[in-house]
């Protein structure tokens, strides 16, 4: 089929409405969405889970299953609605005039097929090539998507590639036939920080190159701002503000809009001066939605009898153009209003050091094939590890995946022991004594938070009753009605009604389970928690409410918290000193502003500006790191962040590739493990400023 | 008399079953109506093939429970002139019983209906109590193989697979001749078989209830006498009040059955076992100190109950299958046995001139079996929905 | 590669020793012995009589040495009688001199089977023969129809089209042989129903094999066989469809066809692949039961034959041999599941 010319807009949807049926209702997914998308533009598509964004994506390639259908509205791709083409003229559409790519790279590439034989697939349908034009075409893309040595890639299976270069590979199949609109369903969201980065850097210039339109997906305002012109913002199935990247950011016109953005953490936010605004309430289930404003029981602006009145149509916004908002009082709100409700804080006080970390190293012996045995190796996932921890101090770990952060949490909780160095909790050694060894008052004290909210709770036990296991096996109380007391106090602890003990966890939602892990992991009086990313798996607007919830309780209970975490926003905003880690090393530790300033460590500096931000007037400088993070397995000689190092030229002699670099204390707690010289760090930009307002 | 038409076989065939029929609607009015409320066993009301799977293995239970009144004839009994007789024909008069062999006489003129019929008492006696037994062998070995791993899991995966590379009548032909009868083999087998539910129980409670000594001690010592009694009881026919005994044929078949299906169990717990010790909620109960059976029996266990219990309905449906090759093969149970399998074997001799009293037991077995599969894939479907 | 497929061998014989040294045992505990001294000698003997016999017949040993002897590691046992007279394990009539000190399995001496009067080893080959020539026709009939049973249900799943195919496999794997047997028989060669299309018996068979009298012996070993497979097949078929690498496909305008054979098919198959091959030692079951039911006298008959008499040596050779089938078709089966799976097998 040839490709037709088309001069309006590339992709018009108008009103569109999508549901799935299942046995017991019809479930309305997408209702009343209309977006344009003009040649060359790039559309950003953003909403927390469930919002329907991705169901828009499915709509448009008309493949919503069997549930799914489309219920009223049109799809229209360069003037021809798409619904009413036969299968035939869709599949010749698909991959050819419009790609898709998706959010798990690994498991978007047919594992049994060679990457040249799944990418020359696309034009030899599409186009009727032969197979030798099809491999110069497929040799061609592949080194457009920057790729080292296409040809071996071409001959290669998915599984012998990395995350990020499977990535760029789903994305060279998607250019194969230069399409004219490009689908990106979160992309990135299952790649690390400094990869995601590059990738992101990539489509946005191969969008320039082959004139592509996108369409990007994404749940991170901040990778929006990055790579879109314009945006819709979508809740609960609908669009609620639709307009230019600048308009939304800068003259967002309604409120949820608006509370999106006063509850991520961007530079400007700080724990006690200026805490995060979490959204009150729940994200509404399908089928439970409110009349009227979907968004309304949650809403700061809501008027009743008005807003719940009836279906609330798209209004434009007069002197931006294409820009419009679906809500009844946006001429009534001043949106330049400062936070009023933002209730400051005393900031905790910090106390004395409760944990000492000497010198710890954690070595694991693995055979080098799972499958066909071989010779041991040996895995070095923490590399002599110094600390302290003080009373009532947020310590945050940051790094990437590999980096020996989960190792360092097992070691400390004694679901491992350690294989060198020490670990001194009030004095007293435990890097050698397993969880089995330690008495109940140790076990109590030293507690976790864990990451994904869908796994922390037992399936088949309620809320209450998981809680009360874990008073009983810290000996607190002395009869079952006790424990239930203390159980109930604790539900209020984490503010959760009473009435969630009697529930199973399905019944809750991510971050209400976050709650109960958090109230879990309080149960016996820790005085340390380690959170690991316990907010990341959570949409942005839950996000603020359970960080906000931990400090809290942290506050109160003077507990010492390690966070760990990925996320350097979130890390700025709450943590007290820093410590970042790179495939088992820590290359740079030192307090909040020491580490998020120069000098930086030469990682710190590229994860800093790796880290996208949702803020019109914040200037990064641009850092691209080259390849991937090595295999922990495989770690490179000498210093461990050399194969991707910017400044490894400033350093004489190929000193990097042959020594580990030592630490180099700047003062007041701050160190850095890198070779250069006091004088090259010095003269080391901040990465992010901010534009003079 | 006249012999019966197929017509008024049917029918009173049909008439003999009237117990069963009450059961079973009184079942399916009362789960119908309360499906909402009865879980995953009353979403197996929204499933077509589930209702079907469901009703052939409850009118089987039915069947076995009320035998003593559905039966004809005395299952043992020979009635001369009634050898190889073909369906409906009457029994000669003077006779004071029913007037028909329904299904046919078989080659000793017993009554083919009345054998099939007690068939299913001997199958729904074993076939479910010998699979439960199976699973709690392989539960309490499966779970620490994947809990632990290592030389633990190495050594039961090298036994397991090691009673898998038998061929299963091979084992059975070794298991269960008089000879080996005679050496006690299948004595201590049972003897070290059956203390697993014991140890299941007790591990179970004391991993529950270590913290509150008073109550452990209370739930123990009730498992413990209970447990002990009926294992004197059943494994070595030593109940010290009596009321507890097994003939030895069948404890035989017991065991053997309960060997073969064990090594099955083990795979697909430690499997199940394998991935969901991954889950953060295992990890959170090993932070906060539980020890390593509660964390594999009150943490991973429960979680894999799905996958379990389906497997539970088609093991059963496998030891049906298992129980009626041993009859075929005429081991284990007595040569007169009305159970499915020999009778099946008894009839094969003349199948070409008289397939009746073979076909009636092949039939009843293929349908309980085809029942208890449809079941499973009915919950398995359900399961898997919303 | 190598490493792997040398532990695995490694591995198998180990498990080999254990299964035939259980094997030995149960077959050669006291209550059999003696009941072999009562057939070979005189079924009146008394219990010295008995003791003496075996102990002139090298039973008195441990078992563990035995089962050396019998294997081929240990020197076969001698007696000197009264008369100065030697007998013993390896020699056969009175050239004690020229006999092998060792002669077990390995060496080929299978031993004597006391039923058919003719040495294992040519009775249990013999046998096999005829069993292999059934497993074929099973094998050719019952694979391919349960690839395609399956990966036709399994393409689309929820349609008419899979429901009534996997009723079928359901009701074939709730269908034992001796049960589909019984009902073939009586169906199509019983005067009852009078159809008379096939043979109830396959004895003529093992001469020469016709359509009338190895069909139906074949068909009921395949279709239990057969239902297993394809629900497998079905399952790891709509599991594959599921994946986002086959939407990837349909989103990239792959036709359905295609996506079926080119993208599916390949993936889909690995995991049946394996129950294939760990059908086999299951088939074995069927082969047994068949081979009774049909008076086929094949290697499971000679089986059941062995095991029903006490026959030990003959019963001893049958389960070596039953017992290695299956575990080379578990090697097999695993060596083709890396093979087949790229994911392991470049790595």
């Amino acid at each position: 089929m040839t490709k037709w010319d088309y001069d309006g807009p590339i992709l018009e949807i108008d009103k569109l409405s999508i549901s799935f049926f299942t046995r017991l209702r019809e479930i309305p997914a997408v209702m009343d969405f209309s977006v344009t998308v003009r040649p060359g533009e790039a559309m950003g598509l953003v909403g927390e889970s469930g919002c329907g964004k991705s169901t828009v994506a499915l709509g448009i390639m008309q493949d919503l299953g069997v549930n799914g259908r489309v219920v009223g509205g049109s799809i229209k791709f360069k003037g021809r609605d798409l619904s009413e083409m036969s299968p035939e003229e869709l599949r010749d559409i698909r991959g050819s005039e419009i790609a898709m790519i998706y959010q798990e790279p690994m498991a978007s590439l047919n594992p049994a097929m060679k990457i040249g034989q799944q990418l020359m697939e696309v034009p030899m349908i599409h186009e009727g090539i032969s197979k030798s034009e099809a491999w110069k075409r497929a040799l061609e893309v592949v080194t457009d998507v920057r790729l080292p040595d296409p040809k071996r890639m071409l001959n290669s299976y998915p599984h012998q590639l990395s995350g990020g270069q499977q990535q760029r590979i789903v994305i060279a199949m998607a250019l194969m036939s230069k399409p004219s609109l490009l689908i990106l369903d979160e992309p990135t969201t299952a790649l690390d920080v400094t990869v995601e980065a590059a990738v992101v850097d990539l489509v946005k210039d191969l969008g320039k190159k082959y004139g592509t339109s996108m369409l990007f997906i994404s749940h991170n305002l901040g990778l929006v701002l990055e790579t879109c012109d314009r945006l819709c913002v979508m809740y609960s199935g609908e669009a609620v503000e639709r307009g230019s990247i600048q308009d939304i950011f800068d003259e967002m016109q309604h409120p949820y809009t608006q509370a999106l953005f006063r509850s991520i953490p961007l530079p400007t936010a700080d724990k006690n001066s200026r805490p995060l605004v979490a959204i009150p309430g729940n994200f509404p289930l399908p089928h439970e939605r409110p009349h009227g404003c979907n968004f309304g029981p949650r809403c700061d602006y809501f008027e009743a009898g008005r807003c719940d009145s009836g279906e609330i149509a798209m209004h434009p916004v007069a002197g931006n153009e294409r820009h419009s908002t679906r809500c009844l009082k946006f001429h009534e709100i001043d949106w330049q209003a400062p936070l009023a409700k933002a209730i400051q804080v005393e900031s905790g006080e910090i106390g004395r050091p409760i944990l000492e970390i000497k010198d710890l190293k954690k070595y694991y012996e693995v055979s080098a094939n799972a499958l066909f045995g071989g010779s041991q190796k040996v895995v070095k996932a923490n590399e002599t590890i110094s600390f302290t921890a003080h009373e009532g101090e947020t310590l945050a770990i940051v790094g990437e995946s590999g980096c020996g952060k989960s190792t360092f949490a097992k070691v400390l909780m004694g679901l491992e022991t350690a294989t060198e160095g020490s670990i001194r909790l009030d004095g007293q050694s435990i890097e050698q004594l397993p969880i089995e060894q330690r008495d109940t008052a140790l076990v109590s004290s030293v507690q976790m938070v864990f990451q994904n909210p869908f796994d922390t709770l037992n399936p088949s036990m309620t809320v209450g009753r998981q809680i009360v296991r874990a008073l009983e096996i810290f000996r607190i109380g002395n009869s079952e009605a006790e424990r239930r007391a203390r159980m109930l106090e604790l539900l209020d602890l984490v503010k959760l009604p009473r009435a969630f003990a009697d529930r199973m966890p399905r019944q809750l939602s991510g971050g209400q389970k976050q709650r109960v892990g958090i109230a879990r992991a309080f149960a016996g009086g820790a005085r340390i928690v380690v959170a690991d990313e316990p907010v990341s798996a959570l949409d942005v607007s839950v996000q603020a409410a359970v960080t906000d919830l931990l400090m809290e309780i942290q506050r109160e209970e003077k507990t010492t918290l390690l966070f760990i975490s990925h996320d350097l926003s979130i890390v700025r905003y709450l943590s007290d000193r820093v410590m970042v880690m790179y495939l088992g090393h820590v290359v740079e530790l030192g307090s909040t502003d020491q580490v998020f300033s120069p000098p930086y460590h030469p990682y710190t500096e590229a994860l800093l500006s790796a880290v996208p931000i949702a803020d019109t007037s914040v200037q990064k400088k641009h850092i691209v790191l080259e390849g991937d993070i090595p295999s922990a397995m495989n770690p490179p000689p000498g210093c461990p962040f050399q194969t991707r190092c910017n400044w490894k030229s400033e350093v004489a002699g190929g000193l990097c590739e042959r020594e580990v670099p030592p630490i180099r204390d700047f003062g007041d707690g701050h160190q850095v493990k890198c070779h250069l010289r006091e004088d090259q760090l010095n003269t080391m930009d901040p990465v992010i400023t901010f534009a003079a307002e | 008399m006249e012999p019966l038409s197929w017509g008024s076989i049917i029918a009173q065939i049909f008439a003999q079953f009237t117990p069963v029929w009450i059961g079973m609607v009184t079942v399916f009015v009362l789960s119908i109506r309360f499906k909402r409320r009865l879980g995953l066993y009353g979403k197996l009301f929204d499933s077509t093939v589930g209702m079907i799977g469901f009703a052939l293995v409850l009118f089987w239970v039915f069947t076995a429970l009320f035998a003593g009144s559905i039966i004809t004839h005395d299952p043992l009994g020979q009635l001369s002139g009634m050898k190889n007789k073909l369906p409906g024909t009457p029994v000669p008069d003077g006779v004071d019983v029913y007037a028909y062999y329904l299904l046919g006489g078989d080659n000793l003129a017993r009554d083919v209906f009345s054998r099939m019929v007690s068939g299913s008492t001997i199958v729904m006696q074993i076939a479910p109590l010998a699979t439960l037994f199976a699973f709690m062998v392989g539960i309490t070995l499966g779970l620490p193989a994947a809990y632990y791993g290592g030389k633990l899991d190495m050594f039961l995966s090298f036994l397991a697979n090691l009673i898998l590379a038998f061929p299963v009548i091979l084992l059975f032909y070794l298991l269960v001749t008089p000879e080996i009868v005679k050496t006690g083999l299948p004595k201590y087998m049972a003897g070290v078989l059956f203390l697993f539910p014991i140890v299941f129980m007790v591990v179970l409670l004391n991993a529950r209830f270590f913290t509150q000594p008073a109550k452990r001690a209370a739930y123990l010592t009730a498992t413990l006498v209970v447990g002990l009694w009926i294992y004197l009881g059943v494994a070595w026919n030593t109940d010290p009040l009596g009321i507890i005994s097994v003939p030895p044929n069948i404890l035989i078949v017991f065991v053997s059955v309960v060997f073969v299906n064990a090594p099955t169990v083990f795979r697909i717990v430690r499997g199940l076992g394998l991935d969901i010790k991954t889950r953060d909620y295992v990890a959170a109960a090993q932070t906060r100190g539980e020890g390593p059976w509660y964390t594999m029996l009150w943490e991973i266990l429960p979680n894999a109950r799905g996958p379990l219990i389906v497997d539970f309905c088609l093991r059963i449906g496998y030891t049906t299958i298992l129980l009626g090759t041993l009859g075929f093969f005429g081991l284990g149970l007595a040569p007169e046995s009305p159970d499915w399998g020999t009778t099946i074997n008894d009839g094969r001799k003349l199948l070409s001139i008289y397939p009746h009293p073979a076909l009636a037991p092949a039939l009843a077995l293929m349908s309980l079996v085809l029942g208890l599969n449809l079941l499973a894939d009915g919950l398995r479907e359900e399961s898997l929905k919303d | 590669m190598a490493i792997f497929l040398l532990r695995r061998i490694g591995v198998m014989l180990l498990t080999a020793i254990a299964l035939t040294f259980i094997v030995f045992v149960l077959t050669n505990l006291q209550p059999n012995l003696e009941k072999v001294a009562k057939f070979q000698g005189n079924v009146r003997m008394t219990d010295e009589e008995v003791t003496s016999w075996l102990g002139k017949n090298g039973y008195d040993r441990s078992m563990v040495a035995r089962y050396g002897e019998w294997l081929g590691v240990v020197p076969g046992w001698t007696y000197t009688d009264d008369a100065g007279k030697v007998t013993g394990r390896c020699i056969d009539d009175d050239n004690a001199d020229q006999a092998q000190t060792r002669c077990g399995v390995l060496q080929g001496e299978w031993g004597h089977s006391i039923v058919f009067k003719e040495d294992v080893r040519d009775i249990v080959f013999k046998r096999l023969g005829l069993t292999a020539k059934l497993m074929f026709w099973v094998m050719i009939l019952m694979v391919p129809m349960a690839l395609v049973l399956g990966v036709l249900a399994g393409m689309r799943e929820g349609t008419r089209l899979d429901r009534s195919l996997s009723t079928i496999s359901i009701a074939t794997t709730a269908t034992p042989e001796y049960v589909s047997g019984v009902i073939l028989i009586a169906v199509f060669a019983s005067s009852a129903v009078g159809l008379k299309w096939f043979k109830g018996t396959a004895t003529s068979a093992m001469d020469d094999i016709t359509f009338a009298n190895f069909t139906l012996p074949v068909v009921t070993i395949a279709l239990y066989g057969m239902g297993y497979i394809a629900r497998m097949t079905r399952a790891s078929m709509t599991e594959v469809m599921t994946t986002q690498y086959i939407r990837t496909a349909r989103l990239k305008g792959v036709s359905f066809t295609n996506i079926v054979l080119k993208h599916a098919l390949r993936n889909a198959l690995i995991a049946p692949f394996t129950v294939i091959m760990l059908q086999i030692p299951w088939l074995l079951n069927g082969v047994v039961i068949v081979e009774t039911l049909f008076n086929y006298k094949g290697f499971g008959w000679t089986l059941v034959q062995a095991a029903g008499n006490n026959d030990v040596e003959l019963l001893l050779g049958c389960s070596v041999v039953a017992v290695i089938v299956v575990l080379v078709t578990q090697l097999i089966s695993d060596v083709g599941y890396v093979f087949l799976n790229p994911r392991i097998r470049i790595s």
